[in-house]
């Protein structure tokens, strides 16, 4: 079975470059066709070998197997979490590719399928990155990933603010990712080794005592390329540019997963490369992830409720639901890690459905503004009542599958921090409600225009022209991936399953159980409660919740900017420096 | 050890950052990107470096008859061009679609994106 693991990589690259080569003379019906059933079969391929994952296998490349212990071979490791990941990513880049099916009409020059071979080898390298076993090929999909987001992102590139966004995606991701590779160049010198497993040990080998200077920047450099990715405060300014203007199929991938993955990272590296008493202290790393964990789930929360352009709206909340991702994984504890891996395929479903039905509000009408949209989108009865049931999984209403994630994680960071789980959910859910009502129900009064945002007004649609009605496939998708997402916390026994595989993979084989707890569905109840209150606040007593003084100056540093961005970039190396460095002084 | 070589990477790597912040062009901050990118081809290189010691190609000499560096980081390096020359193509693509649509390659004047 682990011979199989390569071609989660393989065969998507393989249909993308048979769609680039015929291209031309396709009829654009069979290239769809093929990406699909390209999509859909290494989806199939990584639920199987998901199902087959215990024990966890591992594949070297080519049969380049260690010889004496020494390899330089390329290893893939198909574990529960790694194929949970691959499996997520090409389900949603099947539910996208349907999503988008007859969706651009015109594709660039003539050649059908470029928009599908783009998607391909998103998907290829996302499910390449979930399995890489070494750190050197996580990079190398790290960076193939990144580059297919900026082209897909700048896809439509006779629109000025998609080919900006595009190109401050780039610049902050590229940045990102060379300081990943410079940090692995550096655990590569301490210790000869490139796999994940065999860094780890050679750390602990040629530990004295504990973690010296080396071993920081390695940590330090490696987590800002990984938290670039995964959008941490201040990592996260080309989220939201990118989002924005993405085209909408792109944000359900990006938004949905391929954020997540940065998270996901962030975990994989930790755990098997510098946990060990030769890496960081865990008590460190926990300082590290949950302070910019916290100040993410705010930033993301606060900036996502003063959003008027939907995507960017929805952009903010996957930053907050970013941030509440990486507390869950900061206390490394097993209950952390299981509710974040049930929260993060919740999360896929609910987002990339409330993404769907924004692309429907855009090809309808032109435009994603809250404000121009005022009342008139009464008559799209379907997308109002997804939107609204996408609003309330994001807060996190029993049984949605986010409401079991994050109830387990709620109880494993306890204290304080459940605050913010139940704040941050509670006003990004609240932000989607009053959407809901102004743009479908027309309620209150049409809102004032701020000085300093970004308006959705005058969107290309991205379809030839506006619908006049929204196609099945537009209304379907949402709907299957929000009944998806609530199936993850209703059928019993999905989220221990979860679970137990996240736990064979990591925490030392403990074992904690996910299930609903009498706590855990109040806290859901309270946040969905929260949500409605902020959202009928916000509808009726518009000024009661208007922007205060204060948040003035967090939206200014969302200046879309790319140089600020960079130097951002160098703050939070700084501090994630600073939040790391303790452990190295006291050992 | 040599310290030398890892402070020059650090120095590369900085000193594109510092060029991508003050960056008045973005033809030139793609380029300070790259700037960047030379830091890691640096700190690879010195990463396998042994005193007295020859390429890795064994042509024409005999294995095991003198040190060679080690292989793997040029390797890596190789990928590393690679990859590099993806990106800066890509963004330069892009860079030159934001003229066509913006009319300037100032990022100061890109106003669209913001709060």
């Amino acid at each position: 079975m682990h011979h199989l693991l390569p071609l989660l990589v393989a065969v998507p690259l393989l249909g993308a470059a048979l769609l680039v080569a015929t291209g031309r003379r396709l009829p654009r019906v069979f290239a769809e066709i093929t990406g699909f059933v390209v999509a859909g079969g290494t989806a199939a391929l990584a639920l199987l070998l998901l199902l087959n994952s215990t024990p966890p296998m591992v594949e070297w490349v080519g049969g380049w197997l260690p010889v004496g212990g020494e390899s330089v071979g390329i290893l893939v490791v198909g574990d529960g979490p790694a194929l949970g990941m691959a499996t997520l990513a090409s389900l949603l880049t099947v539910a996208a590719l349907a999503y988008s099916w007859r969706y651009f009409d015109q594709p660039p020059t003539g050649h059908t399928g470029t928009f599908t071979a783009l998607m391909l080898v998103f998907q290829g390298a996302m499910c390449g990155f979930a399995i890489a076993g070494d750190l050197f090929n996580a990079f190398v999909f790290f960076e193939l990933m990144s580059v297919v987001a900026y082209a897909l992102t700048g896809y439509r590139i006779d629109e000025a603010k998609a080919v900006q966004g595009a190109l401050t995606f780039g610049v902050v991701n590229s940045l990102g990712a060379y300081a990943l590779l410079m940090g692995i160049a550096l655990l590569y010198a301490r210790t000869g080794e490139l796999a994940m497993t065999k860094i780890g040990r050679g750390l602990d080998a040629t530990a004295h005592g504990g973690p010296d200077a080396l071993v920081l920047a390695s940590f330090v450099l490696v987590l800002t390329g990984l938290l670039v990715k995964a959008a941490a405060v201040p990592f996260h300014f080309w989220l939201p540019d990118a989002h924005a203007v993405a085209p909408t199929p792109v944000c359900m991938l990006l938004s949905g997963v391929m954020v997540e993955l940065g998270a996901y990272g962030v975990w994989r590296v930790y755990g098997t490369v510098f946990a060990g008493p030769g890496g960081i202290p865990a008590a460190d790393l926990t300082r590290a992830l949950v302070t910019l964990g916290a100040l993410t789930a705010a930033t993301g929360a606060v900036m996502c409720w003063y959003q008027r352009h939907i995507k960017r709206l929805l952009a903010y909340s996957t930053v907050a639901h970013t941030g509440l991702f990486l507390v869950g994984l900061g206390i490394l504890s097993p209950e952390g890690d299981d509710g974040t891996a049930v929260y993060i395929i919740g999360h896929a479903g609910v987002k990339a459905a409330l993404f769907a039905c924004a692309g429907a509000l855009l090809d309808r009408f032109g435009s994603v503004d809250e404000h121009a949209l005022h009342g008139r989108a009464r008559q799209l009865r379907a997308t109002a009542v997804m939107f609204a049931v996408g609003s309330l999984g994001l807060a996190g209403l029993p049984p949605f599958g986010t409401a079991l994630g994050k109830a387990v994680a709620e109880e494993a960071v306890g204290g304080p921090l459940t605050v913010v789980y139940v704040a941050a959910s509670a006003i990004t859910a609240g932000a989607v409600l009053r959407l809901t009502a102004r743009v479908f129900l027309g309620l209150g009064p049409r809102p004032q225009d701020a000085e300093y945002e970004t308006s959705g007004s005058d969107e290309e649609p991205e379809t030839s022209g506006l619908l006049s009605r929204i196609p099945d496939t537009m209304t379907t998708v949402p709907a299957v991936l929000l009944a998806a997402a609530l199936a993850v916390g209703a059928v019993p026994g999905f989220g221990d399953l979860v679970g137990r595989s996240v736990n064979e993979a990591g925490s030392g084989g403990a074992h904690a159980s996910v299930h609903w707890t009498a706590h855990g569905v109040l806290l859901g109840v309270a946040s969905t409660v929260l949500a409605v209150a902020l959202a009928a606040l916000a509808v009726t007593r518009p000024r009661w919740v208007a922007a205060p003084a204060w948040a003035a100056p967090l939206r200014r540093l969302q200046s879309g900017h790319v140089g600020d961005y960079v130097a951002w970039l160098l703050v939070g190396v700084t501090v994630l420096g600073a939040l790391a460095l303790p452990g190295v002084l006291g050992s | 050890m040599h310290v030398l070589p890892y402070l020059v990477a650090a120095y590369v790597f900085l000193t594109g950052c510092y060029g991508l912040a003050t960056s008045r062009n973005l033809i030139h901050a793609v380029g300070c990107l790259a700037v960047c990118q030379s830091a890691t081809y640096v700190l690879l290189l010195a990463v396998g470096y042994r005193d007295g010691a020859t390429a890795p190609v064994f042509s024409d000499i005999r294995p095991g008859s003198r040190p060679v560096v080690d292989p793997v980081v040029q390797a890596l390096t190789l990928t590393d061009v690679v990859v590099g020359a993806t990106v800066t193509a890509l963004l330069l693509a892009l860079v030159l679609q934001v003229a066509k649509r913006h009319g300037t390659v100032d990022p100061d004047a890109l106003r669209e994106l913001r709060g």
